[in-house]
């Protein structure tokens, strides 16, 4: 037996892995972007007087955060179907992910604006702005230095949690990963490789996280800035979050 | 762009009428009367606790207040009356008449993610629709009026207290504000930078801006107010020229207070 080397060498770059990874990152970027947006907006509903606002975003992030997102997506692609909504098997991994990231980027994005001097937006109304200028234009800029580490941590785990899309025959990299598998019976090889392909993408990940860092942080002050190559170790080897 | 800021009409800049404030069970403001003339530098004074911070926040609203009414250039700030009852007003309207009234913080409040012309640029382009190139303009004319033109692009932080201060004064004069509302500007400085920053305020008054300033700077208030006025315990307990107040303060609690900080 032994580990086969050559196996590595011929299906390094298989096709079906290529389109795997595609699958991938096309999961991720969507998921992650639309959790982004969803986490926005709840964390905005949270924070607002409105108790009808509170009560929506609050069960939102519960049931979210609360429920493994495996059971989510099965929940999404089969379970729907039997209540009578339809839904394609892409639209319900995406719906699943985006959903599930957006309750964990709601409480990123809240801390976020709580931390930042409240202040800020008193002084933003004494100018004459009102409340969504002030957030838009005062604290949301200021919150996003804070929020950006967190969402490095978060779009590295998303990369990964894709893997679970699996289960609803999503033909991402571990999907196809598996296919291969079926075709050569070299398993240790092939997620060996693929290994190698997760690695890539969340190594891509954390060195757009460390330029976007310096680059907000520069803007406020060079002479605190953090070296690149210091924030690129930080970010890679800070440890990513179980689910 | 949005709600078209108000004018002032005649008569006084900041009127206040029996104004009650509660927090909880606690209230800090019985039953507040005070009148701003155009023009004038109204100094509040007295012991900590007195409710002249919290007064101030009132005129612009960012305090709700439970009785009473207050006009700034005749307008009610932060409620409409609907058949005699107050009502909270609209946003739009609030941030409209906030517009017009300057106010200056104890902890200055810049933006720290903006340079100190983009701090004041901000609210004249989002909030007016000023033009950029006009805005800065301004601007620029503002931070040679408080003798910062050189620190146009420094970040707050890159500033000493007593210049943020100086900014934050810019920023504000920058929406042409009716009257301006100053809480503790200088308590938060080194005392070394405080000078800087009431110079800047007396050129103010001098310039005829009408002026609500709470200050424990008894020399201030001596030389630079028009009317000066005792509160304690959330009530005005005497007011007058700085005179009166100063060299013969009719009440005990304005002497003991007196005696107690000169």
């Amino acid at each position: 037996m032994g580990f086969d080397w050559g196996f590595i060498v011929t299906h390094f770059f298989d096709q079906a892995l290529i389109e795997g990874a595609e699958m991938t990152i096309f999961l991720s970027l969507v998921a992650q972007v639309a959790g982004v947006l969803l986490g926005l907006l709840a964390a905005l509903m949270r924070l607002s007087k409105n108790p009808i606002f509170n009560i929506i975003s609050g069960f939102y992030i519960w049931l979210f955060r609360g429920t493994p997102l495996l059971v989510q997506l099965v929940v999404f692609a089969t379970g729907l179907y039997q209540i009578g909504i339809k839904l394609d098997l892409l639209p319900a991994a995406l719906l699943a992910l985006s959903l599930n990231e957006g309750a964990y980027m709601a409480e990123i994005v809240r801390a976020g604006i709580e931390s930042i001097d409240p202040g800020q937006m008193e002084a933003a109304k004494s100018l004459g702005m009102t409340t969504g200028t002030g957030m838009r234009r005062i604290v949301l800029p200021q919150a996003a230095r804070v929020i950006l580490p967190p969402l490095g941590n978060e779009f590295n785990n998303m990369l990964k949690s894709t893997s679970l899309a699996s289960v609803i025959s999503i033909k991402e990299l571990l999907t196809k990963a598996g296919d291969l598998n079926h075709l050569y019976f070299k398993t240790l090889e092939t997620f060996a490789i693929i290994s190698c392909y997760y690695l890539a993408m969340t190594t891509v990940a954390a060195l757009l996280q460390s330029w976007a860092e310096s680059r907000l942080g520069d803007r406020r002050s060079r002479e605190t800035a953090v070296p690149f190559w210091q924030r690129l170790r930080t970010n890679l080897l800070s440890a990513g979050r179980a689910r | 762009m949005q709600e078209p800021l108000p004018q002032a009409a005649p008569g006084p800049i900041v009127r206040a009428e029996d104004v009650h404030k509660r927090f909880g069970a606690n209230e800090v403001l019985r039953g507040i009367n005070l009148s701003v003339d155009p023009g004038k530098t109204v100094v509040l004074i007295g012991p900590s606790g007195s409710g002249k911070t919290t007064f101030l926040r009132c005129i612009n609203h960012l305090e709700k207040i439970h009785q009473g009414r207050i006009y700034v250039g005749g307008h009610l700030v932060g409620y409409r009356l609907d058949n005699g009852r107050m009502v909270e007003d609209s946003e739009r309207n609030v941030a409209a008449k906030r517009a017009r009234i300057g106010m200056v913080f104890q902890r200055f409040n810049l933006f720290p993610h903006l340079t100190a012309l983009e701090n004041i640029i901000e609210a004249p382009t989002q909030v007016k629709g000023l033009p950029k190139a006009q805005a800065v303009e301004i601007a620029r004319d503002l931070l040679r009026k408080v003798g910062l033109e050189a620190k146009a692009d420094h970040y707050p932080r890159q500033l000493s207290g007593g210049q943020q201060q100086r900014v934050a004064i810019a920023r504000a004069l920058a929406m042409d504000p009716m009257v301006m509302l100053f809480d503790e500007a200088t308590s938060a400085l080194d005392p070394e930078l405080v000078g800087e920053v009431l110079k800047v305020m007396e050129d103010l008054a001098r310039d005829g801006m009408s002026m609500v300033v709470v200050t424990h700077e008894m020399g201030f208030a001596r030389d630079v107010a028009d009317h000066v006025v005792f509160m304690d315990g959330g009530v005005v307990v005497e007011e007058g020229s700085p005179t009166q107040v100063f060299a013969n303060p009719q009440h005990e609690r304005t002497q003991d207070f007196l005696r107690r900080i000169l």
